[in-house]
């Protein structure tokens, strides 16, 4: 039906709006993502980072303009939802994982209960992300066992299993001790090397300027500015920016 | 066996404590009966309240609002009055509404008889309590939890089966307990309606051998027995739901 081709952005967002009641938390927001492109997102708090990643994969819905995944309107009434998250992988702050199952459960419900793939062929593929994420060996282990950088490495490959064409990524390292960030950024750029198209909320300025392909800016709902990061970090024009990266770095 | 009622029936000649409940074959047989119809009633009750509590929980949840609308009215009408009303009404009220199938000898009865009719009533009464006890369980779940979920493409059900519920129940275990250990105890209710259950074979055999406080007692321990071997099953099952680092 879709007649997207891989030359198009696989993530076309246009003139988005959102607010929460009185809030207006997205105000025009346009943004294109190439297949295999990474594509860093700075701001300061409440900027409107989160609610634009949630709208990407429709967890929040938009007041207006659109949302374009692989040539799919997202907030389009009549879209498949399920179609659109086997699609995207998201990857939030939280880890967000299921404290009942076992990090290999984790990672299998959703390809055996959504994709109903045969299970066998699952648990291979979920032992291999297991490894994939440096995490062999815990795979009986409960979240509740693992730290939170362990934690975070569940949650990607639980997100990989699902075989997406684009991973969201919510400041996955914000809630992290110092030391373990490194183990989650070192598997995001293991994935972005591979290929995989990303979006990345961060606060990691090191990360972004080393993965990103291009960074964007957020303030108050609106993307200030954006650029290759060898140009954005050291040639940023707007003052906003400048004054968010003199903070920051 | 025998040694132990002709023991039991010296006991009685000498010391007259009537445990004829016991030692007469027949009198044991009514008294068996009246626990095995009670174990019975007690088990189902639990069964069907629960899965009242689970989809009652579930409904409440439900984008309808006229659905949610009916469960409100469902829990309004069955928490707020008395339970031994409710099982007059269910056996008096609607009973005699409900078609009527013929038995084996050709005669027309009830489709529906005293057992089912306290079966229903009762199971109804406790799941108005369910569908509470489970729904603040399900408050309970982090909503990042379900997000999560639904990031993966899982359905509204799938995240009620295999998210939601099962970390809610971790949650309401106790006041769940609560609840059906007090079913198990208010189906000694169904006497008012003639179920054949263990009080009401009780105060029977008490009619007819004048031996009330015997039996009683057999009564009050029977009770103990079944409630103790209940919680001592809910224990085992916190237990093997247990998940090591979680909810600590
Ligand atoms: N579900 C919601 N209901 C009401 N307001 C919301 C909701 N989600 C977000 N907001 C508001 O929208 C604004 C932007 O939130 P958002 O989480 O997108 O910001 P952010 O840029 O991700 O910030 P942070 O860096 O702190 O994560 C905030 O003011 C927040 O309070
Ligand atoms: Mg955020």
């Amino acid at each position: 039906m879709s007649t997207w081709t891989p030359e198009q952005p696989i993530v076309a967002i246009a003139d988005v709006h959102k607010s929460f009641g009185k809030v207006d938390v997205l105000k025009g927001v346009s943004m294109d993502v190439r297949k295999g492109e990474v594509v860093c997102i700075i701001g300061p708090s409440g900027s409107g980072k989160s609610t634009l990643l949630r709208c990407v994969n429709a967890l929040v819905p938009i007041d207006r303009g659109s949302i374009r995944v692989e040539g799919q309107e997202v907030h389009d009434p009549a879209v498949d939802k399920l179609e659109l998250r086997k699609k995207v992988g998201m990857v939030f702050q939280q880890y967000n994982l299921f404290p009942h199952k076992t990090a290999l459960e984790n990672i299998m419900m959703a390809p055996v209960m959504v994709l109903k793939r045969p299970k066998a062929e699952v648990e291979a593929q979920a032992r291999q992300l297991m490894r994939k994420v440096r995490l062999d060996g815990k795979e009986d282990a409960y979240p509740g066992e693992l730290s939170g950088g362990q934690q975070q490495r569940v949650a990607i490959a639980r997100s990989l299993a699902m075989q997406p064409d684009v991973m969201l990524f919510d400041e996955v390292t914000a809630a992290l001790d110092p030391e373990t960030v490194k183990e989650v950024l070192v598997t995001i750029r293991e994935l972005a090397e591979d290929g995989m198209t990303c979006m990345i909320v961060t606060h990691e300025m090191g990360f972004a300027r080393e993965i990103g392909d291009e960074i964007y800016f957020t303030d108050r709902g609106v993307i200030v500015e954006h650029g290759p990061p060898a140009t954005f970090f050291t040639e940023a024009r707007d003052p906003r920016t400048r004054a968010f990266l003199s903070q920051i770095l | 066996m025998e040694a132990v009622w002709d023991f039991l029936r010296h006991v009685h000649d000498a010391y007259g404590v009537n445990l004829v409940h016991f030692y007469d074959g027949f009198e044991r047989g009514r008294m068996l009966r009246g626990m095995w119809t009670t174990l019975q009633l007690a088990t189902l009750c639990i069964l069907l309240s629960v899965v009242i509590g689970i989809v009652g929980a579930w409904v409440q949840g439900s984008r309808s609002r006229l659905l949610r609308a009916v469960v409100q009215g469902y829990i309004q009408f069955f928490r707020n009055t008395p339970p031994l009303v409710q099982m007059y009404f269910f056996y008096f009220a609607l009973g005699p509404m409900m078609p009527r199938v013929e038995n084996e000898y050709g005669i027309p009865q009830p489709i529906l008889g005293s057992f089912e009719w306290a079966m229903l009533s009762l199971s109804f009464f406790a799941g108005a309590f369910n569908v509470e006890i489970f729904r603040s369980g399900v408050e309970a779940v982090q909503k990042a939890t379900v997000e999560a979920a639904e990031s993966l493409g899982f359905s509204r059900w799938q995240i009620y089966r295999e998210v939601v519920l099962p970390l809610a129940v971790r949650v309401c275990l106790p006041a769940l307990n609560n609840n059906l250990v007090n079913l198990a105890k208010t189906t000694t209710q169904a006497y008012a309606i003639a179920v054949p259950e263990t009080l009401f074979v009780a105060s029977q055999i008490w009619s007819d051998r004048i031996n009330v406080f015997e039996m009683m007692v057999t009564l009050l321990t029977f009770y103990l027995l079944l409630v103790g071997a209940f919680v001592w099953l809910m224990g085992r099952l916190e237990r093997a739901l247990r998940v090591p680092g979680f909810g600590k």
